[in-house]
Protein backbone atom coordinates (compact mmCIF):
# COMPACT_ATOMS: atom_id res chain seq x y z
CA UNK A 1 0.00 0.00 0.00
CA UNK A 2 1.37 3.44 -0.94
CA UNK A 3 1.33 6.03 1.82
CA UNK A 4 -0.32 9.31 0.92
CA UNK A 5 2.28 11.88 2.05
CA UNK A 6 -0.43 14.53 2.47
CA UNK A 7 -1.21 12.93 5.82
CA UNK A 8 2.28 13.80 7.03
CA UNK A 9 3.32 17.13 8.47
CA UNK A 10 6.27 19.03 7.01
CA UNK A 11 8.91 17.62 9.38
CA UNK A 12 7.73 14.07 8.75
CA UNK A 13 7.90 14.55 4.97
CA UNK A 14 11.38 16.06 5.21
CA UNK A 15 12.63 13.35 7.58
CA UNK A 16 11.58 10.62 5.10
CA UNK A 17 13.24 12.48 2.22
CA UNK A 18 16.46 12.80 4.25
CA UNK A 19 16.45 9.15 5.28
CA UNK A 20 15.90 8.12 1.70
CA UNK A 21 18.81 10.38 0.58
CA UNK A 22 21.21 8.90 3.16
CA UNK A 23 20.15 5.32 2.26
CA UNK A 24 20.89 6.03 -1.42
CA UNK A 25 24.45 6.92 -0.42
CA UNK A 26 24.92 3.66 1.48
CA UNK A 27 24.26 4.86 5.03
CA UNK A 28 22.64 2.34 7.36
CA UNK A 29 19.98 3.19 9.90
CA UNK A 30 21.30 3.23 13.47
CA UNK A 31 18.75 2.80 16.24
CA UNK A 32 19.39 3.41 19.88
CA UNK A 33 17.67 3.43 23.21
CA UNK A 34 16.08 6.60 24.54
CA UNK A 35 18.16 6.18 27.69
CA UNK A 36 21.86 6.25 28.39
CA UNK A 37 23.90 6.11 31.59
CA UNK A 38 24.25 9.63 32.95
CA UNK A 39 28.00 9.15 33.44
CA UNK A 40 28.55 9.49 29.66
CA UNK A 41 27.21 13.05 29.73
CA UNK A 42 28.79 14.09 33.01
CA UNK A 43 32.21 13.25 31.46
CA UNK A 44 31.50 15.18 28.25
CA UNK A 45 29.41 18.13 29.43
CA UNK A 46 30.99 20.65 27.08
CA UNK A 47 30.10 18.52 24.04
CA UNK A 48 26.39 18.93 24.75
CA UNK A 49 24.37 21.68 23.09
CA UNK A 50 22.89 22.76 26.40
CA UNK A 51 23.52 22.26 30.06
CA UNK A 52 21.05 20.12 31.93
CA UNK A 53 20.07 16.50 31.43
CA UNK A 54 16.86 14.74 32.51
CA UNK A 55 17.96 11.96 34.87
CA UNK A 56 16.24 9.12 36.67
CA UNK A 57 17.23 6.02 38.62
CA UNK A 58 16.45 2.77 36.81
CA UNK A 59 15.24 -0.47 38.39
CA UNK A 60 18.83 -1.57 39.17
CA UNK A 61 19.68 1.69 40.90
CA UNK A 62 21.78 3.11 38.03
CA UNK A 63 21.56 6.82 37.31
CA UNK A 64 20.23 7.10 33.77
CA UNK A 65 19.51 10.01 31.45
CA UNK A 66 17.11 10.74 28.62
CA UNK A 67 19.49 11.23 25.67
CA UNK A 68 20.44 14.89 25.18
CA UNK A 69 22.72 13.94 22.27
CA UNK A 70 23.02 11.20 19.66
CA UNK A 71 26.69 11.30 18.60
CA UNK A 72 28.06 10.48 22.07
CA UNK A 73 25.90 7.34 22.24
CA UNK A 74 27.00 6.16 18.80
CA UNK A 75 30.68 6.72 19.63
CA UNK A 76 30.30 4.92 22.95
CA UNK A 77 28.38 1.94 21.61
CA UNK A 78 30.37 1.04 18.54
CA UNK A 79 33.91 -0.31 18.20
CA UNK A 80 36.80 0.89 16.05
CA UNK A 81 36.80 -0.51 12.52
CA UNK A 82 40.44 -0.32 11.36
CA UNK A 83 40.77 0.08 7.61
CA UNK A 84 37.01 0.43 7.13
CA UNK A 85 34.45 3.18 6.92
CA UNK A 86 31.18 2.85 8.77
CA UNK A 87 28.34 5.00 7.44
CA UNK A 88 25.31 5.44 9.70
CA UNK A 89 22.24 7.62 9.81
CA UNK A 90 19.71 8.13 12.56
CA UNK A 91 16.33 9.69 13.26
CA UNK A 92 16.06 10.28 16.98
CA UNK A 93 14.56 12.49 19.63
CA UNK A 94 16.83 14.27 22.09
CA UNK A 95 15.94 16.05 25.32
CA UNK A 96 17.63 19.39 25.89
CA UNK A 97 17.23 22.55 27.86
CA UNK A 98 15.79 25.18 25.57
CA UNK A 99 16.27 28.82 26.50
CA UNK A 100 13.20 29.62 24.41
CA UNK A 101 11.02 27.15 26.33
CA UNK A 102 12.68 28.06 29.64
CA UNK A 103 12.90 24.34 30.37
CA UNK A 104 13.43 20.95 28.76
CA UNK A 105 12.19 20.28 25.26
CA UNK A 106 12.00 17.18 23.10
CA UNK A 107 13.72 17.83 19.76
CA UNK A 108 13.86 15.66 16.67
CA UNK A 109 17.06 15.19 14.72
CA UNK A 110 17.93 13.36 11.55
CA UNK A 111 21.63 13.04 10.97
CA UNK A 112 24.50 10.93 9.84
CA UNK A 113 27.91 9.85 11.11
CA UNK A 114 30.91 8.49 9.22
CA UNK A 115 33.46 6.66 11.37
CA UNK A 116 36.69 4.82 10.57
CA UNK A 117 38.96 5.65 7.63
CA UNK A 118 37.62 9.15 7.08
CA UNK A 119 39.53 10.58 4.11
CA UNK A 120 39.12 13.58 1.84
CA UNK A 121 36.55 11.83 -0.35
CA UNK A 122 34.46 10.95 2.70
CA UNK A 123 34.58 14.54 3.99
CA UNK A 124 33.55 15.82 0.55
CA UNK A 125 30.63 13.34 0.46
CA UNK A 126 29.41 14.41 3.91
CA UNK A 127 29.55 18.07 2.88
CA UNK A 128 27.64 17.26 -0.30
CA UNK A 129 24.99 15.41 1.72
CA UNK A 130 24.76 18.35 4.14
CA UNK A 131 24.10 20.68 1.19
CA UNK A 132 21.62 18.23 -0.38
CA UNK A 133 19.84 17.91 2.99
CA UNK A 134 19.39 21.68 3.15
CA UNK A 135 18.17 21.74 -0.45
CA UNK A 136 15.53 19.16 0.43
CA UNK A 137 14.26 21.52 3.15
CA UNK A 138 14.26 24.72 1.07
CA UNK A 139 15.80 26.09 -2.14
CA UNK A 140 17.02 29.16 -0.24
CA UNK A 141 19.83 27.77 1.82
CA UNK A 142 23.45 28.40 2.70
CA UNK A 143 26.03 25.92 3.93
CA UNK A 144 28.89 27.71 5.64
CA UNK A 145 32.12 25.81 6.02
CA UNK A 146 35.13 26.47 8.18
CA UNK A 147 38.33 24.65 9.16
CA UNK A 148 38.95 24.66 12.89
CA UNK A 149 42.59 23.59 12.48
CA UNK A 150 43.34 26.71 10.43
CA UNK A 151 41.47 28.95 12.85
CA UNK A 152 43.28 27.31 15.77
CA UNK A 153 46.69 27.86 14.15
CA UNK A 154 45.97 31.58 13.75
CA UNK A 155 44.63 31.94 17.32
CA UNK A 156 47.55 29.94 18.74
CA UNK A 157 49.94 32.42 17.18
CA UNK A 158 48.34 35.11 19.37
CA UNK A 159 47.46 33.22 22.56
CA UNK A 160 48.33 29.49 22.69
CA UNK A 161 46.03 28.57 25.56
CA UNK A 162 43.91 29.57 28.50
CA UNK A 163 41.27 32.20 29.03
CA UNK A 164 42.62 34.62 26.40
CA UNK A 165 42.38 31.97 23.69
CA UNK A 166 38.83 31.08 24.74
CA UNK A 167 37.85 34.75 24.67
CA UNK A 168 39.37 35.23 21.20
CA UNK A 169 37.59 32.12 19.87
CA UNK A 170 34.30 33.35 21.34
CA UNK A 171 34.76 36.71 19.57
CA UNK A 172 35.63 34.85 16.33
CA UNK A 173 32.31 33.01 16.52
CA UNK A 174 30.52 36.36 16.76
CA UNK A 175 32.45 38.06 13.94
CA UNK A 176 33.49 40.42 16.70
CA UNK A 177 36.75 41.77 15.27
CA UNK A 178 36.81 44.84 17.54
CA UNK A 179 36.43 42.45 20.49
CA UNK A 180 39.54 40.52 19.38
CA UNK A 181 41.52 43.78 19.20
CA UNK A 182 40.28 44.73 22.68
CA UNK A 183 41.27 41.34 24.15
CA UNK A 184 44.76 41.67 22.61
CA UNK A 185 45.14 45.23 23.95
CA UNK A 186 43.94 44.33 27.44
CA UNK A 187 46.38 41.42 27.66
CA UNK A 188 49.36 43.44 26.49
CA UNK A 189 49.84 41.55 23.23
CA UNK A 190 51.97 43.23 20.57
CA UNK A 191 50.27 45.82 18.35
CA UNK A 192 49.02 44.09 15.20
CA UNK A 193 49.35 40.59 16.71
CA UNK A 194 45.81 39.86 15.56
CA UNK A 195 46.20 41.27 12.04
CA UNK A 196 46.37 37.89 10.28
CA UNK A 197 43.47 36.46 12.33
CA UNK A 198 41.39 39.53 11.49
CA UNK A 199 42.22 39.01 7.81
CA UNK A 200 41.20 35.33 8.02
CA UNK A 201 37.89 36.15 9.73
CA UNK A 202 37.27 38.95 7.22
CA UNK A 203 37.34 36.40 4.39
CA UNK A 204 33.78 35.45 3.68
CA UNK A 205 32.45 34.13 0.43
CA UNK A 206 32.23 31.30 -2.05
CA UNK A 207 35.20 28.89 -2.18
CA UNK A 208 36.11 30.18 -5.63
CA UNK A 209 36.51 33.75 -4.32
CA UNK A 210 38.20 33.13 -0.97
CA UNK A 211 40.27 29.92 -1.29
CA UNK A 212 43.26 31.58 -3.05
CA UNK A 213 43.58 34.12 -0.20
CA UNK A 214 43.14 31.40 2.45
CA UNK A 215 45.99 29.36 0.91
CA UNK A 216 48.18 32.47 0.92
CA UNK A 217 47.41 33.33 4.56
CA UNK A 218 47.65 29.72 5.75
CA UNK A 219 51.14 29.36 4.26
CA UNK A 220 52.39 32.05 6.67
CA UNK A 221 51.21 29.97 9.65
CA UNK A 222 52.34 26.51 8.52
CA UNK A 223 48.73 25.57 7.83
CA UNK A 224 49.14 24.81 4.10
CA UNK A 225 48.09 21.18 4.53
CA UNK A 226 44.91 22.16 6.33
CA UNK A 227 44.14 24.77 3.65
CA UNK A 228 44.66 22.05 1.03
CA UNK A 229 42.27 19.78 2.97
CA UNK A 230 39.64 22.56 3.05
CA UNK A 231 40.18 23.19 -0.67
CA UNK A 232 39.75 19.48 -1.43
CA UNK A 233 36.61 19.29 0.73
CA UNK A 234 34.86 22.06 -1.19
CA UNK A 235 36.29 21.33 -4.66
CA UNK A 236 33.43 18.94 -5.43
CA UNK A 237 30.96 21.84 -5.44
CA UNK A 238 32.75 23.68 -8.26
CA UNK A 239 30.54 23.97 -11.31
CA UNK A 240 27.55 22.30 -9.63
CA UNK A 241 24.18 23.88 -8.89
CA UNK A 242 25.11 23.78 -5.19
CA UNK A 243 28.19 26.00 -5.62
CA UNK A 244 26.45 29.35 -5.10
CA UNK A 245 25.03 28.08 -1.78
CA UNK A 246 28.43 27.24 -0.28
CA UNK A 247 30.24 29.86 1.76
CA UNK A 248 33.52 29.70 3.59
CA UNK A 249 33.29 31.47 6.91
CA UNK A 250 35.72 31.00 9.79
CA UNK A 251 33.15 32.25 12.30
CA UNK A 252 31.61 28.73 12.15
CA UNK A 253 33.48 27.52 15.24
CA UNK A 254 33.20 24.60 17.64
CA UNK A 255 34.67 23.42 20.92
CA UNK A 256 38.27 22.42 20.12
CA UNK A 257 38.21 19.80 22.91
CA UNK A 258 35.92 17.74 20.67
CA UNK A 259 36.03 19.13 17.15
CA UNK A 260 38.87 19.56 14.68
CA UNK A 261 39.22 20.08 10.96
CA UNK A 262 36.13 20.82 8.87
CA UNK A 263 33.15 22.37 10.70
CA UNK A 264 29.94 23.54 9.07
CA UNK A 265 26.50 25.00 9.70
CA UNK A 266 23.43 25.21 7.50
CA UNK A 267 20.95 28.08 7.28
CA UNK A 268 17.61 28.46 5.52
CA UNK A 269 16.08 31.82 4.69
CA UNK A 270 13.29 32.66 7.09
CA UNK A 271 14.63 30.53 9.96
CA UNK A 272 16.61 32.59 12.48
CA UNK A 273 19.19 30.01 13.60
CA UNK A 274 21.21 27.19 12.07
CA UNK A 275 19.11 24.19 11.01
CA UNK A 276 22.10 21.92 10.45
CA UNK A 277 25.35 21.59 12.32
CA UNK A 278 28.29 19.26 11.89
CA UNK A 279 31.97 18.65 11.49
CA UNK A 280 34.92 16.38 12.13
CA UNK A 281 35.20 15.18 15.72
CA UNK A 282 38.40 13.14 15.83
CA UNK A 283 39.22 14.86 19.13
CA UNK A 284 36.06 13.44 20.75
CA UNK A 285 36.88 9.97 19.38
CA UNK A 286 40.36 10.19 20.90
CA UNK A 287 38.96 11.42 24.21
CA UNK A 288 36.70 8.36 24.29
CA UNK A 289 39.56 5.99 23.55
CA UNK A 290 38.82 5.44 19.85
CA UNK A 291 41.42 5.40 17.11
CA UNK A 292 38.93 5.95 14.29
CA UNK A 293 38.37 9.34 12.74
CA UNK A 294 34.83 10.70 12.44
CA UNK A 295 32.62 13.30 10.79
CA UNK A 296 28.88 13.84 10.92
CA UNK A 297 26.02 16.30 11.07
CA UNK A 298 22.49 16.67 12.35
CA UNK A 299 19.46 18.40 10.87
CA UNK A 300 17.24 19.98 13.53
CA UNK A 301 13.76 19.15 12.26
CA UNK A 302 11.94 21.27 14.84
CA UNK A 303 13.54 24.39 13.39
CA UNK A 304 11.73 23.69 10.12
CA UNK A 305 8.33 24.45 11.69
CA UNK A 306 8.91 28.06 10.68
CA UNK A 307 9.14 27.32 6.95
CA UNK A 308 6.16 28.69 5.10
CA UNK A 309 4.04 26.34 3.01
CA UNK A 310 5.23 28.20 -0.10
CA UNK A 311 8.89 27.56 0.77
CA UNK A 312 8.09 23.96 1.58
CA UNK A 313 6.37 23.29 -1.73
CA UNK A 314 9.32 24.73 -3.65
CA UNK A 315 11.72 22.29 -1.98
CA UNK B 1 14.10 44.55 2.72
CA UNK B 2 16.58 44.92 5.59
CA UNK B 3 14.80 44.92 8.96
CA UNK B 4 16.53 47.09 11.56
CA UNK B 5 15.63 47.24 15.27
CA UNK B 6 16.66 50.45 16.97
CA UNK B 7 16.51 51.23 20.69
CA UNK B 8 13.82 53.76 21.54
CA UNK B 9 15.16 57.01 22.97
CA UNK B 10 18.09 59.38 22.57
CA UNK B 11 20.61 56.66 21.72
CA UNK B 12 18.34 55.30 18.99
CA UNK B 13 17.97 58.76 17.42
CA UNK B 14 21.73 59.27 17.47
CA UNK B 15 22.31 55.86 15.91
CA UNK B 16 19.64 56.45 13.24
CA UNK B 17 21.53 59.61 12.19
CA UNK B 18 24.59 57.40 11.64
CA UNK B 19 22.56 54.88 9.62
CA UNK B 20 21.06 57.67 7.48
CA UNK B 21 24.52 59.10 6.79
CA UNK B 22 25.63 55.63 5.71
CA UNK B 23 22.91 55.69 3.01
CA UNK B 24 20.08 53.92 4.86
CA UNK B 25 17.70 56.83 5.28
CA UNK B 26 14.07 56.71 6.34
CA UNK B 27 12.97 60.33 6.97
CA UNK B 28 9.54 59.31 8.35
CA UNK B 29 11.32 57.83 11.35
CA UNK B 30 12.10 61.22 12.85
CA UNK B 31 8.58 62.61 12.41
CA UNK B 32 6.62 62.99 15.62
CA UNK B 33 4.24 60.10 15.65
CA UNK B 34 3.26 57.11 17.71
CA UNK B 35 4.13 54.75 14.92
CA UNK B 36 6.78 52.18 15.70
CA UNK B 37 7.49 50.74 12.23
CA UNK B 38 8.77 52.77 9.28
CA UNK B 39 9.56 51.64 5.71
CA UNK B 40 11.66 53.19 3.00
CA UNK B 41 11.22 50.83 0.08
CA UNK B 42 13.55 52.85 -2.15
CA UNK B 43 16.41 52.39 0.32
CA UNK B 44 15.32 48.81 1.04
CA UNK B 45 15.01 49.31 4.80
CA UNK B 46 12.39 48.91 7.48
CA UNK B 47 13.14 50.41 10.89
CA UNK B 48 11.34 49.72 14.11
CA UNK B 49 11.69 51.23 17.56
CA UNK B 50 11.81 48.73 20.40
CA UNK B 51 12.67 48.79 24.09
CA UNK B 52 16.51 48.91 24.28
CA UNK B 53 16.75 45.68 26.27
CA UNK B 54 14.57 43.89 23.67
CA UNK B 55 16.67 44.72 20.57
CA UNK B 56 18.85 41.62 20.98
CA UNK B 57 15.74 39.39 21.21
CA UNK B 58 14.31 40.80 17.95
CA UNK B 59 17.64 40.20 16.24
CA UNK B 60 18.34 36.75 17.70
CA UNK B 61 14.82 35.56 16.77
CA UNK B 62 15.15 36.95 13.24
CA UNK B 63 12.36 39.57 13.40
CA UNK B 64 15.17 42.04 12.71
CA UNK B 65 18.20 41.33 10.53
CA UNK B 66 20.29 43.84 12.41
CA UNK B 67 19.96 46.09 15.43
CA UNK B 68 21.80 48.23 17.93
CA UNK B 69 22.18 46.97 21.48
CA UNK B 70 24.29 47.98 24.46
CA UNK B 71 27.23 45.75 25.37
CA UNK B 72 25.63 45.40 28.84
CA UNK B 73 22.64 43.60 27.27
CA UNK B 74 24.90 41.38 25.15
CA UNK B 75 26.98 40.38 28.18
CA UNK B 76 23.94 39.77 30.37
CA UNK B 77 21.72 37.81 27.97
CA UNK B 78 24.39 36.37 25.60
CA UNK B 79 22.17 36.26 22.53
CA UNK B 80 23.45 34.07 19.67
CA UNK B 81 24.11 36.92 17.24
CA UNK B 82 27.03 38.47 15.36
CA UNK B 83 28.55 41.56 16.95
CA UNK B 84 29.75 43.43 13.89
CA UNK B 85 30.85 46.83 15.12
CA UNK B 86 31.46 48.94 18.21
CA UNK B 87 29.57 52.13 17.35
CA UNK B 88 31.44 54.04 20.04
CA UNK B 89 28.29 55.87 21.16
CA UNK B 90 26.21 55.46 24.30
CA UNK B 91 29.47 55.04 26.19
CA UNK B 92 29.37 54.23 29.89
CA UNK B 93 30.80 51.58 32.19
CA UNK B 94 29.60 48.64 34.23
CA UNK B 95 30.89 49.19 37.74
CA UNK B 96 30.68 48.16 41.38
CA UNK B 97 29.57 51.03 43.60
CA UNK B 98 29.42 51.21 47.37
CA UNK B 99 28.51 53.71 50.12
CA UNK B 100 31.29 56.04 51.29
CA UNK B 101 33.60 54.29 53.75
CA UNK B 102 32.67 50.78 52.57
CA UNK B 103 35.21 48.06 53.37
CA UNK B 104 34.72 44.54 52.07
CA UNK B 105 34.55 42.13 55.01
CA UNK B 106 36.00 38.91 53.56
CA UNK B 107 34.51 36.89 56.44
CA UNK B 108 31.03 37.51 55.12
CA UNK B 109 29.26 36.77 51.87
CA UNK B 110 29.07 40.01 49.89
CA UNK B 111 25.50 41.07 49.12
CA UNK B 112 25.28 42.53 45.61
CA UNK B 113 22.17 44.27 44.28
CA UNK B 114 21.94 44.47 40.51
CA UNK B 115 19.86 44.30 37.37
CA UNK B 116 22.77 42.47 35.72
CA UNK B 117 22.99 39.19 37.66
CA UNK B 118 25.11 37.31 35.12
CA UNK B 119 27.67 40.10 34.70
CA UNK B 120 27.94 40.45 38.50
CA UNK B 121 28.25 36.68 38.99
CA UNK B 122 30.90 36.35 36.26
CA UNK B 123 32.90 39.25 37.67
CA UNK B 124 32.92 38.01 41.27
CA UNK B 125 33.62 34.41 40.14
CA UNK B 126 36.65 35.73 38.24
CA UNK B 127 38.06 37.20 41.45
CA UNK B 128 36.97 34.27 43.64
CA UNK B 129 34.59 36.26 45.87
CA UNK B 130 31.55 34.55 47.35
CA UNK B 131 28.44 36.68 46.77
CA UNK B 132 24.71 36.76 47.34
CA UNK B 133 22.94 38.26 44.30
CA UNK B 134 19.87 40.38 44.91
CA UNK B 135 18.19 40.84 41.55
CA UNK B 136 16.35 44.16 41.28
CA UNK B 137 14.66 45.77 38.29
CA UNK B 138 15.27 49.44 39.11
CA UNK B 139 16.31 52.02 41.75
CA UNK B 140 19.34 49.86 42.46
CA UNK B 141 21.08 52.79 44.20
CA UNK B 142 18.81 52.66 47.22
CA UNK B 143 19.65 49.00 48.04
CA UNK B 144 22.80 49.78 50.10
CA UNK B 145 21.12 52.79 51.77
CA UNK B 146 18.30 50.56 53.05
CA UNK B 147 20.70 47.80 54.07
CA UNK B 148 19.39 45.44 51.39
CA UNK B 149 22.86 45.01 49.90
CA UNK B 150 26.51 45.91 50.61
CA UNK B 151 27.32 47.05 47.07
CA UNK B 152 25.61 47.44 43.71
CA UNK B 153 26.67 46.48 40.19
CA UNK B 154 25.19 48.89 37.69
CA UNK B 155 25.77 51.06 34.64
CA UNK B 156 27.49 54.34 35.44
CA UNK B 157 27.38 57.16 32.92
CA UNK B 158 28.24 60.43 34.65
CA UNK B 159 28.11 59.22 38.25
CA UNK B 160 25.60 61.92 39.27
CA UNK B 161 22.94 59.46 40.51
CA UNK B 162 25.56 57.61 42.52
CA UNK B 163 26.86 60.83 44.13
CA UNK B 164 23.35 61.97 45.00
CA UNK B 165 22.84 58.69 46.85
CA UNK B 166 26.19 58.86 48.64
CA UNK B 167 27.69 56.06 46.53
CA UNK B 168 30.93 55.93 44.59
CA UNK B 169 32.53 53.57 42.09
CA UNK B 170 34.98 51.18 43.78
CA UNK B 171 35.69 48.91 40.81
CA UNK B 172 35.14 49.11 37.07
CA UNK B 173 34.05 45.83 35.49
CA UNK B 174 33.80 46.56 31.78
CA UNK B 175 33.36 49.54 29.44
CA UNK B 176 30.00 49.64 27.69
CA UNK B 177 28.95 51.13 24.35
CA UNK B 178 26.38 50.50 21.62
CA UNK B 179 27.11 47.61 19.24
CA UNK B 180 25.80 46.78 15.78
CA UNK B 181 24.47 43.22 15.95
CA UNK B 182 23.16 40.90 13.23
CA UNK B 183 21.07 37.76 13.08
CA UNK B 184 23.31 34.88 12.00
CA UNK B 185 20.95 33.55 9.34
CA UNK B 186 19.87 37.01 8.16
CA UNK B 187 23.52 37.88 7.61
CA UNK B 188 23.90 34.99 5.14
CA UNK B 189 21.00 36.07 2.97
CA UNK B 190 21.46 39.86 3.10
CA UNK B 191 25.25 39.95 3.27
CA UNK B 192 25.80 42.69 0.70
CA UNK B 193 23.40 45.16 2.32
CA UNK B 194 24.65 44.43 5.84
CA UNK B 195 28.30 44.72 4.82
CA UNK B 196 27.61 48.01 2.99
CA UNK B 197 25.93 49.40 6.09
CA UNK B 198 28.68 48.11 8.40
CA UNK B 199 31.40 49.67 6.25
CA UNK B 200 29.55 53.01 6.13
CA UNK B 201 29.18 53.00 9.90
CA UNK B 202 32.81 51.91 10.40
CA UNK B 203 33.98 54.97 8.43
CA UNK B 204 31.80 57.25 10.55
CA UNK B 205 33.16 55.73 13.76
CA UNK B 206 36.74 56.17 12.55
CA UNK B 207 36.14 59.77 11.48
CA UNK B 208 34.38 60.75 14.73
Amino acid sequence: MMIDDRVMNRQERISFRLRSLYSEYGYERYRMSKFEEYDLYSRNKDFLFSEGVITFTDTTGKLMALKPDVTLSIVKNRKDTPGMLQKLYYHENVYRVSAAADGFREQTQVGLECMGEVDGACIAEVLKLAAESLKLCSPKFVLEISHLGILNAFVDAIAPDGAVKREILRCAGQKNLHGISRVCREHGLAEGADKALQALLGLYGTPRTVMPKIRELAAEYGAEEMAACLGQAVAGFTGTELESHILIDFSATGDLQYYNGIAFKGFIEGIPGSVLSGGQYDALMKKMGRKDRAIGFAVFLDMLERLTEEEDSRA
Amino acid sequence: MLNIALPKGRLGEKVYAMFAKAGFECPALMENSRKLIFDNEAAGVRYFWVKPSDVAIYVERGAADIGVAGKDILLEYRPDVYELLDLNVGKCRMAVAAPAGFRDDMNRTLRVATKFSRIARDYYTSIGRDIDIIHLNGSIEIAPILGLSDVIVDIVETGTTLRENNLSVIEEIVPISARLIANKAGFKFRTEQIEKLTEGLRKEVQEA
